[in-house]
């Protein structure tokens, strides 16, 4: 049986040439056959994902290009990235977004428009999508350590109108080596550069560290990867 | 419409029954810890323990309306449907119960995990790998017995509501599996496949898509068998159910882009997904049109049809947030509109206005036939319709007025050029709109409540006499 035929008798049509002739519409002969319907609509659903995602994946165009003085985006220190984990643990990505758009609001109240390479070692990407709170891309650095403790565990003790639940909770969990470890090398498959000095030295980067502390190193470095050449256009 | 109308005894309506008060019980949870993390947004204190924190409460609320209730929903109407139109019995009972059980076991499973605070971190999409692998292998169920049901079937053609139902479940099956693709580190933790960027058009594709087809090509197929079945009129169109079907089809599949515009992701991509999102104007309102233009000439029913009214109301919340999306999704407008509360109302005047609207409708309408008795009380549906109609709009209004004036409040800038607004005032000009939103959320919660106390009545009254039916 050739391909045409196969294709033919999956889509309901006849094989006796008489009955061909006997006008059916394509609409029809699917609505008579099942197999027929099902791959048809797996074809018509998969165009629009496989043309707006898979060039996302080859386009040299995707992630900017940075020059060596710019470039200082690494994957994130033990510590970070057990930071990272509470954040999302919390769900802080509900209320705030990472994602700075080019407008002269945003780039004047959080700082230059992200780009796309500063998340590229993001697992899952944490742009968010609603700030209920405000942007936190650009937010390491902005305020001392002990604020961002005292922020945390209170909120409203710094920010009135905050309404920010209380994470004081976070200082009485300590982090497991063994675990941040474990996330490295399953990080490292997925490809984050992590080498084998950064899975010997996981355990002992959180030795004796807090939840509050992870979260608050991971804060810090936030935005703080690139250094950003003075009126440059990094977008196309 | 093509339709067996005598009642086969082979049909299996008990694991139909068993959906319907499953979606009953889900909505009423849903809607509870839906207005709960409102609350925590009007007075904060309310974020009484870690494990009830707004953070974690939020996924919990989103999967139990949209998997729990939602799919609850689905899975009932999908069943009864496929049966009813195909005149065979399901193809397996057993595989049936196995569908009931195993989503009823991901959903206790999601109720434990995110409070524990098991995440994947992806919105819609949060439930850890091993319960994503479990939601596939009942979803495939869930699948297969209904494509073999239609392969089984007595009649010739297939009807347009399986034709909906079929889409969806194709179509939520590639997003389930893609955006769920991860590598495990512990039994509660995992990280996703990919990173940033393709990461983020990965999740919008899913999250477009958990809307696109699980919320509303899933309950346009309830939509083309309840609709004229109820009013027992045929549908208006034919031709304008197959094109507003393929056009449906092809084209939401895009729209998650616009969710990123403006973003890092390339702008290529954001204005493609605008650009189709305009468009799909006329197939949703192809729907819209298709469902409402069937009652012409029988408007009247919807004086004394409890049921209709359901139906009708749901079309004109659908009609209405097909046309609010595309136009948030043009750039000026997304430029305002994205991370404020306006996107929280769009969503809620489908979810609350359209997908429950008319998933209630078909429960009301299931009920009677699935008992074979009269509804407990048609006082009691009527509240419900009212509450749930007034606090939607409420809650509508309130998001409505909240995200355009925080868009504008980030953005204005007083005579000298400055930014006129801190944050943190913009967040105090929120407290009356949240503690409204609340309010509203608080009805329609309310609504939920008196459904339920309707539903366990109508059943534990159904096969006794009745005079007639008792008026509240």
């Amino acid at each position: 049986m050739g391909l045409g035929r196969i294709i033919g008798t999956m889509l309901g049509r006849s094989i006796d040439p008489q009955k061909r002739r006997e006008k059916k519409s394509f609409q029809e002969s699917l609505e008579k056959n099942v197999w027929g319907f099902i791959v048809m609509i797996a074809i018509v659903v998969s165009i629009g994902g496989i043309v707006e995602i898979v060039p996302l994946f080859y386009l040299d165009s995707t992630i900017e290009k940075l020059s060596k003085d710019e470039d200082s985006i690494r994957p994130y220190t033990a510590l970070e990235l057990e930071g990272r984990d509470v954040y999302i643990r919390e769900g802080c990505y509900l209320c705030h977004s990472q994602m700075i758009r080019p407008f002269r609001d945003e780039m004047e109240r959080y700082g230059h428009y992200s780009l796309a390479a500063e998340s590229k070692y993001d697992h899952p990407f944490q742009w968010g999508s609603k700030r209920t709170g405000p942007d936190l891309a650009r937010v390491g650095g902005k305020y001392s350590n002990e604020w961002q403790v005292q922020h945390l565990r209170a909120p409203r003790s710094l920010v009135p109108e905050s309404v920010m639940p209380d994470y004081a909770f976070l200082e009485g969990y300590m982090l497991d080596g063994v675990l941040t470890e474990k996330k490295m090398r399953a990080l490292s498959m997925v490809g984050v550069p992590y080498s084998d000095a950064d899975f010997a030295g996981a355990a002992a980067g959180v030795e004796g560290k807090t939840e509050m502390d992870a979260l608050v190193a991971y804060l810090q470095v936030l935005g703080t990867m690139v250094k950003f050449e003075e009126g440059k256009d990094y977008r196309e | 419409m093509v339709e067996n109308t005598s009642e086969n005894s082979n049909y299996n309506m008990a694991i139909v029954k068993a959906f319907a008060v499953c979606a009953v019980v889900y909505f009423l949870v849903g809607a509870l810890v839906g207005d709960l993390i409102a609350w925590q947004l009007s007075f904060p204190a309310l974020n009484i323990s870690e494990y009830l924190s707004f953070g974690r409460l939020r996924p919990l609320h989103t999967n139990a309306v949209i998997f729990a209730f939602g799919g609850c929903t689905l899975m009932a109407t999908a069943f009864y449907v496929v049966q009813r139109t195909c005149a065979v019995p399901l193809w397996s009972s057993k595989m049936a119960w196995f569908t009931f059980w195993g989503w009823n076991l991901i959903i206790v499973s999601a109720v434990i995990s995110f409070p524990m605070g098991w995440t994947s971190g992806k919105e819609y999409a949060e439930l850890e790998w091993p319960i994503d692998i479990a939601i596939a292998v009942v979803w495939l169920s869930y699948m297969f017995n209904f494509i073999m049901t239609i392969a089984n079937r007595k009649v010739s053609h297939i009807y347009v509501a399986n034709w909906f139902f079929l889409g969806m479940m194709i179509m939520i099956t590639y997003l389930h599996v893609v955006n769920s693709l991860a590598i495990p580190v512990t039994m509660t933790k995992s990280y996703s496949l990919f990173s940033g960027v393709q990461d983020a058009m990965i999740q919008w594709w899913w999250g477009h898509n958990a809307v696109g087809f699980f919320l509303t090509a899933g309950f346009l197929g309830i939509m083309y068998y309840f609709i004229p079945k109820q009013a027992n009129l045929p549908i208006f169109s034919y031709r304008l159910s197959v094109l507003h079907f393929w056009a449906l089809m092809f084209g939401y599949v895009w729209l998650g882009a616009h969710h990123l515009q403006y973003t890092a992701l390339p702008d290529w991509a954001g204005s493609l997904g605008a650009a189709v999102s305009i468009a799909m104007i006329i197939p949703s309102w192809g729907g819209a049109v298709n469902g409402l233009m069937t009652l012409s000439g029988a408007w009247h029913k919807l004086r004394d049809d409890y049921v209709l009214r359901f139906l009708v109301v749901s079309l004109a919340f659908y009609a209405m947030s097909t046309f609010e999306g595309p136009v948030m999704s043009l750039k000026t407008v997304n430029a305002l509109s994205h991370y404020t509360d306006w996107t929280i109302g769009h969503v809620h005047s489908g979810a609350l206005g359209w997908v429950v609207m008319v998933s209630v409708g078909a429960i009301y309408h299931l009920l009677t036939r699935l008992w074979k008795t009269e509804i407990y009380s048609v006082g009691l549906v009527n509240t419900h319709f009212w509450i749930h109609t007034i606090g939607t709009v409420i809650y509508i209004c309130a998001m409505w007025v909240s995200g355009i004036m925080q868009g504008l409040m980030w953005r204005a800038t007083d005579d000298y050029g400055n930014l006129a607004y801190t944050f943190a005032e913009s967040v105090v000009a929120m407290h009356p709109y949240y503690v409204l939103r609340s309010v509203g959320g608080l009805l329609v919660l309310i609504g939920a409540g008196i459904m339920l106390y309707n539903v366990i009545m109508t059943i534990r009254t159904a096969g006794q006499p009745k005079a007639a039916a008792v008026q509240a």
